[in-house]
């Protein structure tokens, strides 16, 4: 079924989404690019189109903190942060997973200081991949809307019960105006029913939570964690299925792939580049070049099978991203290697490209250089900055 | 300050039920005091929420847990935003007549928890915070917090040739927390535990933020016999270096006058902590606790318990 259509940015349609979730408690801190999802979060709670506890905390640590703290007597949370505040929340992402807590967050992903700058790249949420959070990366407005919805019958799975990360590339999408679909509430509500869980503190049934584990207990509790993070892989493929089915619009699962069936050559993105590489990658097919485009949609579960499907006949992958582990490689790279590695399906040439740092602009003439780059035998340095 | 004076909480109405119990705390823990008699006032529906620290590590050690209470471990410096956490999601859910309480030590509450606190009490939150203070980071082996004394040694303010103990003086957190307008703040001790008593019961019936700070000695870290915490904590309120008061309606109470003041010498000395002083040193702090006490006397009306 259809509901109304808007015209929204993507921190709004990701607002327009919490709405229709309908979350008890919302904790919000201020931070750029982030802003405007907490200001019309706000409006709504003060026009009672949203019935929802708002906290203005006074951190970002207090914001996850505080949907911790809800999160554990039973109620459905939301908060939304960027960059500086991703990592000043640190000790509380993994407290989150640890403690199985399936806070739904949105992060406008931008860079880290020094030198200080508010544009995006995606170096705040991959710095904390290792934090037991499911990560999604969204490519538009509508998507950013769909997987706050979807987030929520995700983490709070019972096979899940991990919190997940929504992140949107910073200005890219957060202030981009597109034309978005909005679901009707209904349809949400029967979508995504009340949040139910056994892992909370019930003053009938009283209960000791986030407690400690000595060395006997204490990896037996993350095995169970990794478990959880890996079962959310057939959980995301069921839930789209079933949003699809309501509301039309079909998700790929972990990743989205363009032409790589056939394709000599291919570039694996992350985040909204993956709108400047499509139509190069259209276009160049149009001229006969079998080249190709892997979106990774999650980083976490990560698409470890369909990597190595999408990029099994390629001669030559390049992996671009926004985003680099100082001294290495990008980690979007690393994972996508060691995806291959492990299951010796080695393209002849990978390589990683690493750019849009610090919001530096990644054109489509870019894009096709990097394709021409794909197809020259010199494998070059370890990283190279476009 | 009105009604909630003429009627007290006996201690033959307290619970006999137990909420926080068989917990591995050191003996003569004036901490795990303070939380006992605090959950007997509060009762069955609350949730506790106790940080990183000396009664996280002794009460929730997987499989045994030592609150039949609600509770939950909060990160360090989260006390009081997981408290409005907690208060925001149940009220969401419609839970009704129930207690978010936090527990927090000397450092949780007034170094690395303060900003989370001073948020909390800025929002009017519903929630209590209690400060169990023992005057150091007793946790990870007594070393030096915003709350410790001055000249009391631990293992980061060691007492040595050049340095006796801390240089800096404990914050008046009870003072500073007033002037954020709270609802209700409380100093306490576990030596006057009726006192104690009778404000977690008052806190329990505000509509908004209560901090009760509550003296808790601690004799690992203070160097005196487990056998008296309760007389250490008596005895500091006897000696005019802790006191009793009550914050509300922007109105100051003192609630304990000593008629003469109890040797300041005896109770320092009484402790390993403060063994390096001489008479010099006991006489600077008896004559900052009388500068403090003739403020208090000058500026906070009296209501005796």
């Amino acid at each position: 079924m259809l509901g109304q259509k808007a015209f929204l940015s993507g921190n709004e349609a990701v607002a327009a989404g919490v709405r229709l979730a309908r979350p008890h408690v919302i904790a919000a801190y201020p931070i750029t690019p982030q802003t405007t999802v907490i200001e019309r979060l706000a409006e709504m709670v003060e026009d009672e189109s949203l019935k929802a506890e708002y906290l203005h905390v006074e951190s970002e640590h207090s914001a996850l903190s505080a949907c911790i703290g809800a999160s554990a007597v039973g109620a459905r949370t939301f908060t939304a942060t960027s960059s500086q505040g991703l990592l000043y929340m640190a000790e509380c992402l993994h407290y989150a997973s640890g403690g199985r807590f399936p806070v739904v967050m949105m992060n406008a992903n931008r860079s880290l200081a020094l030198p200080w700058n508010i544009y995006g790249d995606q170096r705040d949420s991959l710095s904390l991949l290792d934090c037991g959070w499911i990560q999604v990366y969204a490519e538009d407005a509508q998507e950013s809307l769909d997987l706050i919805i979807q987030g929520y019958a995700v983490a709070e799975h019972s096979d899940v019960l991990t919190p997940m990360m929504i992140n949107l590339d910073g200005f890219v999408i957060t202030h981009t105006y597109e034309l978005v679909s909005l679901p009707a509430q209904q349809d949400v509500d029967a979508f995504l029913p009340p949040f139910r869980t056994v892992n909370k503190m019930d003053l009938d049934h009283p209960m000791s939570l986030a407690f400690t584990a000595g060395p006997a207990y204490n990896q037996a509790f993350k095995q169970l964690q990794h478990q959880a993070v890996l079962a959310a892989s057939k959980v995301i493929l069921e839930t789209e299925e079933r949003f699809g089915q309501l509301f039309g619009r079909y998700y790929p699962g972990l990743l989205e792939t363009l032409f790589c069936d056939d394709a000599e050559t291919i570039l694996v993105t992350l985040g909204s580049v993956a709108g400047t590489v499509r139509p190069v990658v259209e276009r160049l097919r149009s001229l006969g070049e079998r080249v190709g485009l892997v979106r990774i949609r999650y980083m976490r579960p990560f698409p470890e099978a369909e990597i190595r499907k999408a990029l099994s006949g390629a001669k030559a992958v390049g992996v671009l991203e926004k985003d680099i582990s100082f001294g290495y490689e990008g980690t979007v790279f690393t994972n996508v290697n060691s995806a291959l590695m492990r299951a010796k399906v080695m393209p002849p040439r990978l390589l990683n490209f690493v750019g849009g740092l610090g919001g530096k602009d990644i054109s489509a003439i870019d894009i096709e250089r990097l394709f021409l780059r794909l197809k020259s035998p010199d494998d070059g340095e370890t990283v190279e900055f476009i | 300050m009105g009604n909630r004076k003429e009627k007290r909480i006996s201690i033959r109405e307290l619970s006999d039920r137990e909420f926080f119990y068989g917990h591995k705390a050191c003996p003569g823990c004036g901490g795990s005091l303070a939380l006992r008699l605090a959950l007997k006032v509060l009762g069955e529906r609350s949730y506790a929420v106790v940080p990183a620290g000396c009664m996280s590590a002794v009460g929730f050690i997987f499989p045994q847990m030592a609150f039949t209470c609600n509770a939950i471990i909060s990160t360090f410096p989260g006390t009081a935003s997981m408290l409005s956490g907690v208060a925001a999601g149940a009220r969401a859910l419609g839970i009704k007549d129930f207690h978010a309480v936090g527990f927090a030590g000397d450092g949780g509450t007034a170094d690395i928890g303060f900003q989370a606190l001073s948020g909390a009490i800025d929002r009017h939150d519903k929630i209590i915070y209690i400060c169990y203070d023992n005057e150091a980071y007793m946790n990870t082996g007594v070393q030096k917090s915003g709350l410790t004394p001055l000249r009391a040694r631990t293992t980061t303010s060691p007492a040595g040739k050049r340095l006796k103990g801390a240089v800096t003086h404990k914050k008046p957190m009870f003072e500073i927390v007033a002037a954020h307008g709270i609802d209700y703040a409380a100093t306490a001790s576990v030596g006057y535990p009726l006192d104690y008593l009778r404000k977690l019961d008052y806190a329990s019936k505000v509509d908004g933020t209560s901090y009760i700070h509550v003296f808790a000695p601690c004799p690992v870290g203070w160097g005196y016999d487990t056998s008296d915490t309760v007389s250490v904590a008596k005895n500091a309120v006897d000696c005019g270096l802790w006191y009793l008061a009550e914050f509300s309606d922007d109105k100051f109470t003192l609630n304990h006058k000593p008629a003469a003041f109890s040797s300041v010498g005896d109770y320092l000395l009484g402790q390993s902590r403060f063994h390096h002083l001489g008479e010099e040193d006991v006489k600077d702090i008896v004559a900052q606790r009388d500068a403090r006490w003739s403020r208090i006397l000058r500026e906070w009306s009296f209501c005796d318990q």
